[in-house]
C-alpha cells in the first residue's frame, strides 16, 4: 500500500485507493493536487489581469471579464489554492511530527478535502454557466445582491461547500493535536510547525462560522427573496461587511501562522541550531492568534463607524506588530552563530524575512486609521497583502513543498531548478508588486479595469506586468522540476537533509502506519537530541505489537458529491428541484451509511510487521 | 570586470532616480502632492510612520546581512555543530519593549488625526466667529456622481465646484451600490454607502486646481471610470459661479435655431432623467453647466464625436453596465446633431474648470451666500469683498 | 480488540471516553459545538441589527405572544432533563432505560418542532408575516429556522442511533455516539435559551 506498490498497481485500482483513501499522506498528495491545479489557474487569471493592465486605456478584456477573473482570481488563490496547499503540508507532517499513526479523524480529513474539491469545482462550473462571480472575492453587499447571472450564487454555495471541508479539517487538526501525542511529546516540546497549525486549526473554527453564517444570508437573499442586505426592505448592507471579515482577518493568520511554522522548521534546521526563543514564538503565534479576532474592521475604516471605533481598531491593529516583530528577530538569531547552508528551501527562507517585514511595515502603516482614508481600497493595499500572502504564504508553502517533498514523495526535487525558480519568482515578485505601493499613492484604485493615459501610472504599471510573466516563468520552472523529478523516481533516505525533527526518523516516505512502534520523544527536537545524545535513532516507546489502522470509505467522495449536485438545484430551483433532491439524498444516504455500519478498521498484525524488515524508527 | 560593473551601478543609480522622481505621480490626482489639508495631515502621518517603520526595517537588514554573510557555512565547517542556545531574555525584552515605543509614537498622532478628519463642526475664522458652513448632498450612482448645494439651489453633477481655503462638507448617500468618494490629491476617501448609513466629511483645497476624483469601492463594470472632478476656484470666482447657477432655470432659448430645435428633442426625449437647473431630478446627471465639464462622462475627451457616440450607443460600450441603456429614446443622426449643439449652449457661467487652472485669485469671505448672515454685516466689509483682487497663485 | 468495541455488557465507568476514538469524539465534538457558538452568535448579531427593521410589516410586539414560547421553552427544557437521564442511564449500563429516556426526549423534541411550525404558520397567517416582509421577518426566520433545523437535525440523529442499536445495545463503539448526541441536544437547549431571551423577551419588552 505505500507508494511503491502503487505504481505496480494499475490505474484503475490506484484511482480507487485515492478515491476512497482516509491516510493523511495520501490525503496530502490529493490536497498537493487539488491545490497546484487551483494555484495555476489563479495564476493563470492573474496573468489576465495583468496584461490588461499593461498600458492605459487597454481593451484586451470586456470591463465585466475583468471583473470575473479578479474575483475568481482572489477567491481561487485564498480558498482553493492557499489554504488547500497548507492542509497538504500539514497532512502530510504534523501527524509524523507528533509521532501519530494517523489522525484523529481519518473518515474526516478525507472528507475535509472532498468537500474543498467539489466546492471548488463548483465555483468554476460558474465559467461555462453564464459567467463567474463578478462582485470582488469580498462580494459586498448589495453588489453581490443586485449582480445579476448566477455567478455569485456559485461563490456563494460553491465556498459554502469547500468551507465546510475546512472546518472539519480544522477540527482534525485541532484533536489530532490534543489526543494524538506520542509518548513524551509534551505541548512545549511540539515543533513549531505543530503549533502554527494548531492555532491556525482553532482560528478556522472560530472564524469560519462567521463566514458560514454570511454566505447563506447572502445566498437566501439572493435566492430566497431575503432582505438582509436590501436597503429597500430594512436590510443594512454593513452586516456583510462585518461578518465578511470577522471571518477574513483571522483568515489571513490561518494562512501565515503555518507559514511561520514552515520557516521556524527549516531556519534550525539549515542553521544547525535549535530555534532561538521556542517558548517566546509559541506565545507570540497564541498572542497573534488571539490579536487577530479584535481587528476585523482595520478593514472598514472608510466605512463610517466613526472615529472612536476606528482608533481602538487602528491601536489593536497595531499591537500585532510586537508578536509579529519577536518572531523576526527570533528567526535572526537563531541563524545567529550557525552553521548556515544555503539550500533551496534556506533560500527561500531567506527571501522570506525581508519581504514579509516589508509587508509587515506596511500593514503598520494601514492600520494607522487616519491615512488609511488614503491607502484603502488602493493599489497600495493591493501591494500590502501580496507580500504578505506571497511573500509570507506562497513562499512558505514551496518552502515547505520542496523540504518535506522527500518526505512526502521519497524523491528530491531539483535543486539547481529550485534555485533557478527561485529568482525568477523572487524577482518577478517584487517587480510586480513593489512599484504597486506607489501606483496606489499615486491614486490607482483596486479593481480597475483600466487605468487611462497621462496620470502617471502609466510605467509602473508596465513594469509590475513584467515582473508577473517572471513569476510565470519560476512556476513553471517549478512544474518541470516536479515532472522531471517524478519521472526519474530516484529514492534518497528517510533524513536527506540532516533535520532535527520526528518525521525524519523514519524512513522517505513513511509505510502507511508511519510508525512501526510509538517514538519515544526525549526532547524538543527528537531527532537531533538523539543524534547528539543517542544512536541516531529514535527509540521505541513500546513493544512491537498489533497496529489498529481505519478502513478505506468511498462515504466521503459520495458525500461531497451529492452536495456538488444538491448545489445546482438549488441555484436553479424550479425543475431543476429534483437535482436538489437526488443531491441532498445522496449524501444523508452517505451519512446514514456510515453510521449504521460498524465500522472498526483492521489490525496489521505484529507478525506481517517483523517480516518488514528492519522499517524500525530510523 | 570593474568597469562593467561601474557601468551596471551608474545605469542601476539612473533609473532608481527616475523611479523616484516618477514615484510620486500626477498633482492633480497623486497622494503624494497633497494640495488640500485632509490630504496634507494624512501627508504627514505617511511620512511619519514611513520613517519609523524604516527605522525598522533598516535594523532588522543589518542583522540579517551580517547573519547570512558572517555564519554561511565555510568551506571544511561541514561538520561544525553551533552552540544550541535557547534564547535571551534580554534580548526578547529588547525586541519586545522597543517595538512597543515606536507603535506608540504612532498611534498618538494616529488617534489625534483620526478625530480631526472626522471633525464636522463649523471651522472658527480668524476673529474667532464660526463660518458658516456650506454643505453638499452627494449622491454615488453607478457610475456617475451627483452634487447637491444645500440652500444654495444648485445642482451638479460630475464636477463639484469648491472654493478654496475653506472647508466644504459633505454628505454621502448611495442610489444603488456602495461607491467611496476619493479625491487623492486633497482628502482621503469615505465610502458612500446606501440607505441608512449616511456618512460625512470635509474637502479643503489649499491651491487653486481641477483634481480628480475616483470611485474606489468597486461598484461593477464601468467601475474604473467612475471618475469625477473637484473644480476649486477662488472664493471670489465661487461665489461668481453660484450666482451664475442659481440663474439657471433650464428655460433658457437658445440663439441659433438648431439649438432650439435640439432643446425641444432634449425636452421630448432627455428631460425625463437629465435635470437643467437646479433640480431634484437625479436619474440621470444633471446637465447644467454641461459645456464647461472638463471630460465628457467623466473620463473621455471632450469632442462631438465622442458625444455623438454616447447619445447614439447610449454609452454602452463606453460605459459598460450604464443605466442610461436602457432609455427608451431613439433619435435620427440629425437629432443627435441638433441635440448636440443644444447641450453645447450650457455654460451659464464664466467660471469653468479654467479658472481653476488658470490661477487668478478673488478674494472672498463668501457672506453672500448666507443671507442672514448679511443683514448683520456692516456696508464696508461687503463693499471689500467686492472689490476684486488678482493675486498670483504661487 | 476489536470485538471488545463491540461486545454489550460490563462496560468501564465512562464508556463513551474509554476508547481514544471516543474520547476524540468527545472532544471534537466539543470544539465542533464552539464552532456552531460562532454561528449562532453572527446570527443572533445579525437579528439585534435588524429587529426594528420592519418597514411596512408588523413589529416584534405586534407578533409575539410569550405564552406559546413560555410552553416551548418548557418542553425543550424538559427534555434536555430527560436526556441527561438517559447518559446516566448509559453510565449505569443499562440500555433499556436508556432507549427510554432517549424515547421520551424525541418526542418532546417533537413537540417542539411541532409548536414552532404552528407558530409559524400563524404569523403567516394570520399576520402576513412572511419570509420576504421586512428585514426583520427574513431576520428573525433565519434565526429561529436556524435552531428549528438544528432541532429536526438532533432528532433524526437520535432516533437514527436508537434505531440502529436497538438490537446491538450498549457497547464501547456507539456509547461515544449517544453521548455525543445528548452534547448536540444539550446546545440546541442553551441556544433556545438566548433565543427566547434576546429574541422573544425583549421582543415583547423592549
Amino acid at each position: 500500500m505505500s507508494t511503491t506498490a502503487n505504481q505496480k498497481a494499475g490505474f484503475g485500482s490506484t484511482l480507487w485507493e485515492y478515491l476512497t483513501t482516509v491516510d493523511h499522506k495520501k490525503i496530502a498528495i490529493l490536497y498537493l493536487i487539488g491545490g497546484l491545479f487551483f494555484f495555476l489557474l489563479g495564476g493563470l487569471q492573474a496573468m489576465l489581469i495583468r496584461i490588461q493592465l499593461i498600458s492605459p486605456d487597454n481593451e484586451f478584456i470586456s470591463a465585466q471579464f475583468y471583473n470575473e477573473l479578479m474575483t475568481m482570481h482572489g477567491t481561487t488563490m485564498i480558498f482553493l489554492a492557499a489554504m488547500p496547499l497548507l492542509f497538504a503540508l500539514m497532512n502530510a507532517v504534523l501527524p509524523l511530527q507528533i509521532g501519530a499513526r494517523d489522525v484523529a479523524f481519518p473518515f474526516v480529513n478525507a472528507l475535509g478535502f472532498w468537500l474543498f474539491f467539489f466546492g471548488g469545482i463548483f465555483l468554476n462550473v460558474s465559467w461555462f454557466a453564464g459567467g463567474a462571480p463578478d462582485v470582488g472575492w469580498t462580494a459586498y453587499a448589495p453588489l453581490s445582491i443586485f449582480s445579476e447571472g448566477h455567478g455569485v450564487d456559485y461563490y456563494a454555495i460553491g465556498l459554502q461547500i469547500s468551507g465546510f471541508g475546512t472546518l472539519m479539517a480544522g477540527i482534525n487538526f485541532i484533536v489530532t493535536v490534543i489526543n494524538m501525542r506520542a509518548p513524551g511529546m509534551s505541548f512545549m516540546r511540539m515543533p513549531l510547525f505543530t503549533w502554527t497549525s494548531f492555532i491556525a486549526s482553532v482560528l478556522i473554527l472560530f472564524a469560519f462560522p462567521a463566514l458560514t453564517v454570511g454566505l447563506f444570508l447572502l445566498t437566501f437573499d439572493r435566492l430566497f427573496g431575503g432582505n438582509f442586505f436590501d436597503p429597500e426592505m430594512g436590510g443594512n448592507v454593513i452586516i456583510w461587511e462585518h461578518l465578511f471579515w470577522i471571518f477574513g482577518h483571522p483568515e489571513v493568520y490561518i494562512l501565515i501562522l503555518p507559514a511561520f511554522g514552515v520557516f521556524s522548521e527549516i531556519i534550525p534546521t539549515f542553521s544547525k541550531k535549535r530555534l532561538f526563543g521556542y517558548s517566546s514564538m509559541v506565545f507570540a503565534t497564541v498572542l497573534i492568534a488571539f490579536l487577530g479576532f479584535m481587528v476585523w474592521a482595520h478593514h472598514m475604516f472608510t466605512v463610517g463607524l466613526g472615529p472612536i471605533a476606528n482608533s481602538i481598531f487602528a491601536v489593536a491593529t497595531m499591537a500585532i506588530a510586537v508578536p509579529t516583530g519577536i518572531k523576526i528577530f527570533n528567526w535572526l538569531f537563531t541563524m545567529w552563530g550557525g552553521n548556515i547552508r544555503l539550500t533551496s528551501p534556506m533560500v527561500f527562507a531567506l527571501a522570506f524575512i525581508p519581504t514579509f517585514t516589508i509587508g509587515g511595515i506596511t500593514g503598520v502603516m494601514l492600520a494607522s486609521a487616519a491615512a488609511d482614508f488614503q491607502y484603502h481600497d488602493s493599489y497600495f493595499v493591493v501591494a500590502h497583502f501580496h507580500y504578505v500572502i506571497v511573500g509570507g504564504v506562497v513562499l512558505g508553502i514551496f518552502a515547505g513543498l520542496i523540504y518535506w517533498w522527500p518526505k512526502m514523495f521519497g524523491t528530491m526535487l531539483n535543486e539547481k531548478l529550485n534555485h533557478w525558480f527561485f529568482w525568477l519568482f523572487f524577482i518577478g515578485f517584487n517587480l510586480t508588486f513593489f512599484v504597486q505601493h506607489f501606483l496606489g499613492l499615486m491614486g490607482m484604485p483596486r479593481r480597475y479595469w483600466k487605468f487611462l493615459p497621462d496620470q502617471g501610472l502609466d510605467l509602473f504599471n508596465l513594469i509590475s506586468t513584467i515582473g508577473a510573466f517572471f513569476m510565470a516563468a519560476g512556476t513553471i520552472v517549478f512544474l518541470y522540476n516536479v515532472i522531471v523529478t517524478q519521472l526519474k523516481g530516484e529514492k534518497v533516505s528517510g533524513d536527506p537533509w540532516d533535520a532535527r525533527t520526528l518525521e525524519w526518523g523514519i524512513p522517505s516516505p513513511p509505510p502507511f502506519y508511519n510508525f512501526k512502534q510509538e517514538p519515544l520523544v526525549r526532547g524538543l527536537d527528537p531527532l537531533w537530541v538523539e543524534k547528539r545524545q543517542g544512536n541516531g535513532k529514535i527509540q521505541p516507546a513500546e513493544p512491537l505489537g498489533d497496529i489498529h489502522m481505519p478502513n478505506n470509505s468511498f462515504a466521503p467522495f459520495m458525500l461531497s458529491l451529492g452536495l456538488f449536485i444538491a448545489a445546482f438545484g438549488v441555484v436553479y430551483q424550479g425543475s431543476m428541484w429534483v437535482l436538489a433532491a437526488i443531491g441532498f439524498a445522496i449524501t444523508a444516504g452517505s451519512m446514514l451509511y456510515r453510521s449504521m455500519k460498524d465500522d472498526l478498521g483492521y489490525h496489521i498484525h505484529k507478525e506481517d510487521l517483523e517480516k518488514e524488515g528492519d522499517g524500525s524508527n530510523g | 570586470m570593474k568597469g562593467w560593473m561601474s557601468r551596471i551601478k551608474a545605469v542601476f543609480a539612473l533609473s532608481v532616480l527616475a523611479l523616484i522622481l516618477s514615484g510620486c505621480g500626477e498633482p492633480f490626482l497623486s497622494a503624494l502632492q497633497p494640495r488640500g489639508e485632509g490630504a496634507a495631515m494624512i501627508m504627514e502621518l505617511m511620512i511619519l510612520s514611513t520613517v519609523i517603520m524604516l527605522f525598522v526595517f533598516l535594523v532588522v537588514m543589518i542583522i540579517y546581512v551580517f547573519v547570512v554573510f558572517k555564519f554561511r557555512q565555510k568551506k571544511g565547517q561541514e561538520d561544525h555543530i553551533p552552540k544550541q542556545t535557547e534564547g535571551s531574555h534580554a534580548l526578547e525584552t529588547l525586541w519586545t519593549v522597543i517595538p512597543i515605543i515606536l507603535l506608540l509614537i504612532l498611534a498618538v498622532p494616529t488617534v489625534q488625526y483620526t478625530f480631526a478628519l472626522a471633525d464636522m463642526n463649523p471651522e472658527v475664522n480668524e476673529e474667532g466667529e464660526e463660518n458658516e458652513q456650506i454643505w453638499i448632498d452627494v449622491t454615488g450612482k453607478q457610475y456617475w456622481w451627483h452634487f447637491e448645494y444645500e440652500g444654495l439651489d444648485i445642482t451638479t453633477s460630475q464636477e463639484i465646484y469648491i472654493p478654496t481655503d475653506r472647508r466644504v462638507y459633505l454628505s454621502m448617500i448611495s442610489d444603488d451600490v456602495i461607491h467611496s468618494f476619493w479625491v487623492p490629491s486633497v482628502q482621503g476617501k469615505m465610502d458612500v454607502n446606501p440607505t441608512g448609513n449616511q456618512n460625512e466629511m470635509f474637502i479643503q483645497a489649499e491651491e487653486e486646481g481641477l483634481y480628480w476624483g475616483k470611485c474606489a469601492e468597486l461598484c461593477g463594470p464601468s467601475h474604473s471610470l467612475m471618475d469625477f472632478k473637484v473644480v476649486a476656484v477662488s472664493p471670489g470666482e465661487f461665489e461668481q459661479w453660484v450666482e451664475d447657477m442659481q440663474g439657471v432655470t433650464g428655460e433658457e432659448v437658445p440663439e441659433s435655431d438648431t439649438a432650439q430645435d435640439g432643446q425641444e428633442l432634449f425636452s421630448d426625449n432627455c428631460l425625463a432623467c437629465h435635470a437643467v437647473g437646479s433640480s431634484p431630478n437625479k436619474v440621470g446627471p444633471n446637465l447644467t453647466s454641461f459645456a464647461d465639464r472638463d471630460k465628457l462622462a467623466g473620463v473621455f475627451d471632450f469632442t462631438e464625436e465622442n458625444l455623438y457616440e454616447w447619445i447614439d450607443t447610449k454609452g454602452e460600450n463606453m460605459k459598460p453596465g450604464n443605466m442610461m441603456v436602457d432609455a427608451p429614446y431613439d433619435l435620427e443622426e440629425e437629432e443627435i446633431y441638433q441635440i448636440i449643439e443644444y447641450l453645447m449652449t450650457l455654460s451659464p457661467s464664466e467660471i469653468t474648470p479654467e479658472s481653476a487652472e488658470n490661477g487668478v485669485y478673488q478674494d472672498s469671505d463668501l457672506s453672500n451666500l448666507f443671507p442672514e448672515e448679511e443683514e448683520e454685516d456692516d456696508e464696508e466689509q461687503e463693499d471689500e469683498n467686492d472689490e476684486v483682487e488678482d493675486e498670483e497663485e504661487e | 480488540m476489536a470485538d471488545d468495541m463491540l461486545k454489550s455488557g460490563n462496560l468501564p465507568e465512562n464508556p463513551e471516553r474509554a476508547t481514544l476514538e471516543g474520547r476524540n469524539k468527545f472532544l471534537g465534538f466539543w470544539f465542533f459545538l464552539g464552532g456552531e457558538t460562532v454561528l449562532f452568535a453572527s446570527l443572533f448579531g445579525t437579528y439585534l441589527a435588524l429587529r426594528n427593521s420592519t418597514v411596512d410589516g408588523p413589529s416584534s410586539q405586534e407578533l409575539f405572544g410569550l405564552g406559546l414560547v413560555f410552553l416551548m421553552t418548557v418542553i425543550l427544557l424538559t427534555s434536555s432533563l430527560t436526556s441527561v437521564y438517559a447518559m446516566y442511564h448509559m453510565k449505569n449500563n443499562d440500555f433499556k432505560k436508556m432507549q427510554l429516556w432517549l424515547g421520551i426526549t424525541v418526542v418532546l423534541g417533537l413537540a417542539f418542532l411541532g409548536l414552532e411550525i404552528y407558530e409559524f404558520v400563524h404569523y403567516v397567517h394570520d399576520y402576513e408575516f412572511g419570509y420576504t416582509t421586512s428585514a426583520f421577518s427574513t431576520a428573525f426566520y433565519t434565526l429561529v429556522g436556524f435552531h428549528g433545523a438544528h432541532v429536526a437535525f438532533g432528532l433524526a440523529w437520535i432516533i437514527s442511533l436508537m434505531v440502529r442499536n436497538a438490537k446491538r445495545g450498549l457497547n464501547l463503539y456507539n456509547a461515544p455516539k449517544f453521548y455525543v448526541a445528548s452534547l448536540y441536544w444539550h446546545f440546541i437547549d442553551v441556544v433556545w435559551v438566548f433565543i427566547f431571551t434576546v429574541v422573544y423577551l425583549m421582543g415583547v419588552v423592549l
